[in-house]
């Protein structure tokens, strides 16, 4: 059995990848909680850790011809959407709740960290593989 | 690295919190600020903030920005009294437009949103510092 370095890191090195855009945004958020007529986003996890598993192009296009460029961008801005919000208009068009953007990153942050324990679990099987311990 | 970018919109959103508090703590010392005149009293004022835009092709996301300082256009409160040194022809003074309670409240606002974003960018920190000590 062969170790391969590309599938070694299994699916958290994309989690690590989309986490680290979501805190972004998220923290952007938090950021506009008072500029009025700010809309709140989210990244949809589950299709943007699919589309950089994949490495989707653009989604909606496809390519019908070899000369077309293939846009291989990863994570798209499309990607982001607004968030629906749960309380109604306050009067400045501001839809950012600061209670639930707080606990959505701290959310964020525990998976994020929670990617890297994985992944340093999977760096240290590796090495141990090398050392032949 | 997008936690970088996380620090730098923290940052932005504590620079804009920040003056929001200047401008409330100029409100509240000039609270009792009386003049001769509607032209000279002092005036209240709020920071406009707003959403810094970036290129289409990134993410989009950049912080928050402060657009400018205007003053309050509501109306000075004139008070009779004639034996006053500054009083006018007519005896009157004139006291900011400054609503103490409001100012009181947006003081508080202020704070509570730059203690968020203190812990979002210490949060991002500790992210940052924990992915710099990968495989170690």
């Amino acid at each position: 059995m062969s170790i391969n370095f590309n599938q070694a890191f299994g699916i958290h090195e994309q989690a690590l990848d989309v986490q680290s855009k979501r805190s972004a945004t998220l923290a952007n958020n938090i950021a506009n909680a008072d500029t009025p007529g700010y809309k709140a986003r989210d990244i949809d996890f589950r299709q943007a850790l699919q589309n950089a598993m994949h490495g989707a192009t653009s989604p909606g296009l496809t390519r019908t011809d070899e000369r077309h460029f293939s846009g291989n961008s990863r994570y798209l801005s499309t990607e982001q959407q607004y968030r629906v919000p749960m309380q109604p208009d306050t009067g400045d068009g501001n839809t950012v709740d600061a209670n639930v953007e707080q606990a959505a990153f701290a959310q964020n942050a525990i998976q994020y960290q929670t990617s890297l324990t994985f992944l340093n679990g999977k760096i240290r099987t590796l090495l141990t593989a090398i050392r032949g311990e | 690295m997008d936690l970088n970018n996380v620090m730098d919109i923290a940052g932005s959103a504590m620079s804009a919190q920040s003056v929001r508090l200047n401008t409330t703590a100029s409100n509240l010392a000039n609270a009792d600020s009386i003049s001769s005149s509607i032209n000279q009293t002092y005036k209240a004022r709020h920071p406009v903030f707003s959403a810094i835009q970036q290129a289409l092709n990134a993410d989009g996301v950049a912080g928050v920005q402060v657009k400018g300082i205007v003053e309050s256009s509501a109306p000075v409160r004139p008070l009779y009294q004639p034996d006053h040194p500054l009083a006018n022809a007519d005896g009157y003074i004139f006291q900011p437009n400054v609503n103490l309670v409001e100012e009181m409240a947006d003081m508080i606002s202020a704070s509570r949103a730059y203690q968020t974003n203190v812990q979002v960018a210490n949060t991002a920190k500790q992210m940052l510092a924990r992915t710099l000590q990968l495989g170690q």
